[in-house]
């Protein structure tokens, strides 16, 4: 690659284009409602030390099994722990490690969907063949024989997903960036001497940025449904931390004693996956993707 | 249009290899080994040695993958290195299961997702639409486990119709298993039918706003005839990939429910076969699943294929 070039950087996004993209979004009733709901639960799992002065791991057998009080307003589980205050740490859990691991599963599936499409021919067949044979295998089975493999652990969880949906994202994106590739700004970089890195980082990736960001915003909800159905199962966080998956498995055997316990988890959990969806939808509209064309890749 | 099947079918086999080629060498590097896992934690390391012998687990790799793809053509896929009993019975017996339930859901899933989304499409933005939409809105949102854990609530607890687990162990005849496959069907029929009906309400307002479903409007064609004759048809061509995915989706999704309800099948015994680094059983849970994949993909070419005709003539060169 040779040394950076001065030359003019191409036009990253129309000046305005970010205002404009918002005033569309908020125009839109349920795309505002969808981000309103996600920034709720950002601002509820930043503010949780704040909002509640409960620890969330702490066991208290004395106040175990409560209902909804003036002092634990959502009850506590078996141990005594409080449940609004688990179901509060229970979201920076959830959105720390699902945020991570979509934006690193986004980042590592454009690049090598822009490597794939920028060389083309035999290492663009082989990725697309490898990447192909991962998504034959099941979700969960990949990632049960990644856990299985690593450990547990937050990072652990993260390359589980990775593993799972960087096929899918480069699959999207290679076919968007194939269809920059051949427009004159391209041919005119390659002309000026500059290499694949420089190139697909200052020309390809700003013009495709549109589909890699309802890419994320798609992929985020379902990063969130499948870590917490791996918590679920036992695979994914382990006791005692706060998070929503292992609260349901935990609690789900006292439904009839302690609702709420089970109750308050599902409900965060479905608060933060619809109000990604909305946005997700928003966000496709206004910026003008067919997000069920991205759904089939 | 032959060659151009040969060739998807090509890569479909090819697809399936690399998939179980991939798994194998990942199992490999799992730490500890069947035999550990047989023997306990109290095994002496001559014990788990000779066990290694034993189980074939010594031998390098590539030669043992190459000596299990031989057998596996020939039908044979080995043993299960837990029980010692045939891997292909154990995991025929869980995938008869694992069918019924999958059947179960898929038949009904499918036509009622169909359903819906047409009547959504078709009364776009009026109440039925708005609350068909908002129900698969939030079946999109929810996991399977959350599905599964509610309808428990409602239909074991609350209103004790049907059984909350299953008690049938893994050789439990169809008949034994059938009054508890309909929980688990429910919970996968609600997140499979969340997409397709999506998908089908937002194809069917495509083809609405089409010029030949105007001029069929203008034609002065009967409401159903239109509805069946010329919207459906449209509309059934993009929804067909995503209920070929969601087929494929399945095989994944089951193990949540599967595992929630303690239902004998294929997700079951994917999660214990890990568990205990069976590696006989993984790879052929690995092919079944990925062989799923790709014929749901061909399926859903296929009959692309038949439904639209602008794509039965080789398409110009791009």
């Amino acid at each position: 690659m040779s040394a950076t070039t001065t030359t003019a950087a191409p036009a990253f996004t129309a000046p305005g284009s970010f205002g404009r993209v918002v005033r569309s979004i908020l125009k839109s009733r349920t795309a505002t409602f969808g981000f309103a709901l996600v920034i709720l639960n950002i601002l509820l799992a930043l503010l949780a030390p704040v909002l509640t002065s409960f620890d969330p791991i702490a066991t208290d057998a004395m106040n175990a099994l409560q209902e909804s009080s003036g002092e634990h307003l959502l009850g506590t589980d078996a141990l005594g722990r409080d449940t609004l205050t688990r179901t509060l740490f229970g979201g920076q859990y959830a959105l720390a490690i699902s945020f991570t691991a979509t934006a690193l599963t986004v980042l590592l599936g454009s690049v090598i969907a822009g490597i794939a499409a920028y060389r083309g021919g035999i290492v663009d067949d082989i990725i697309t063949r490898v990447l192909d044979s991962v998504l034959a295998v099941p979700a969960i089975l990949s990632m049960l024989v990644v856990v299985t493999i690593f450990g547990t652990g937050p990072w652990v969880i993260i390359l589980a997903v990775m593993v799972v949906y960087t096929g899918g994202v480069t699959r999207i994106v290679r076919a968007t960036v194939m269809d920059v590739l051949p427009k004159d700004y391209i041919t005119a970089a390659k002309a000026r001497g500059e290499g694949m890195f420089s190139i697909l980082a200052r020309e390809v990736f700003p013009n495709v940025l549109d589909i890699i960001l309802v890419e994320f915003a798609m992929r985020a909800s379902w990063v969130v449904l499948l870590i917490s159905s791996l918590s679920f199962l036992g695979f994914g966080a382990s006791p005692p931390t706060p998070d929503w998956g292992l609260m349901v498995a935990e609690n789900r055997n006292l439904m009839s004693v302690v609702p709420l316990a089970t109750l308050s988890p599902i409900v965060a959990l479905a608060t933060l996956i619809v109000g990604l969806n909305l946005a997700a939808d928003g966000l496709a509209k206004s910026l003008g993707v067919d997000r069920m064309k991205e759904v089939l890749g | 249009m032959l060659t151009f099947f040969a060739k998807r079918i090509g890569w479909s086999v090819f697809t399936v290899l690399l998939a179980t080629v991939l798994v194998f060498s990942a199992i490999q590097s799992l730490p500890g080994d069947a035999a550990s896992q047989i023997l306990g934690q109290n095994a002496t390391p001559s014990a788990v040695a000779t066990m290694r012998q034993q189980l074939g687990l010594d031998d390098p790799p590539v030669s043992r993958f190459v000596s299990w793809l031989g057998n596996a053509l020939q039908g044979n896929f080995g043993n299960s290195l837990v029980s010692g009993g045939s891997v292909g019975a154990e995991v025929g017996s869980a995938l008869i299961n694992t069918s019924l339930l999958a059947g179960i859901t898929i038949v009904i899933g499918v036509l009622l997702s169909l359903v819906l989304g047409l009547v959504a499409g078709l009364t776009r933005d009026r109440w039925p639409d708005i609350s068909i939409s908002t129900l698969a809105l939030v079946g999109m949102s929810v996991p399977e486990f959350v599905v599964a854990t509610v309808l428990v609530l409602l239909f074991s607890i609350y209103i004790p119709l049907f059984p909350a687990v299953v008690i049938a162990g893994q050789n439990a005849s169809v008949a034994e298993i059938l009054p508890s496959v309909w929980l688990p069907a429910g919970a996968l029929i609600c997140v499979l039918a969340a997409y397709i009906i999506r998908m089908m309400r937002t194809s069917v307002i495509d083809v609405m706003d089409s010029e030949f479903v105007r001029t069929a409007i203008l034609k002065g064609n009967s409401t159903p005839r239109i509805v069946f004759k010329h919207i459906l048809p449209s509309a059934m061509l993009p929804t067909l990939n995503v209920i070929a995915m969601n087929v494929a989706w399945l095989v994944g999704g089951v193990v949540v429910v599967e595992s929630i309800f303690n239902y004998p099948g294929i997700g079951t015994l994917m999660i214990r076969s890990v568990q205990t680094r069976d590696l006989p059983a993984i790879l052929l849970i690995t092919v079944m699943s990925a062989l799923t994949y790709v014929v749901c993909n061909l399926l859903a070419d296929f009959a692309a294929f038949l439904l639209n005709p602008r794509l039965r003539y080789p398409r110009s060169a791009k």
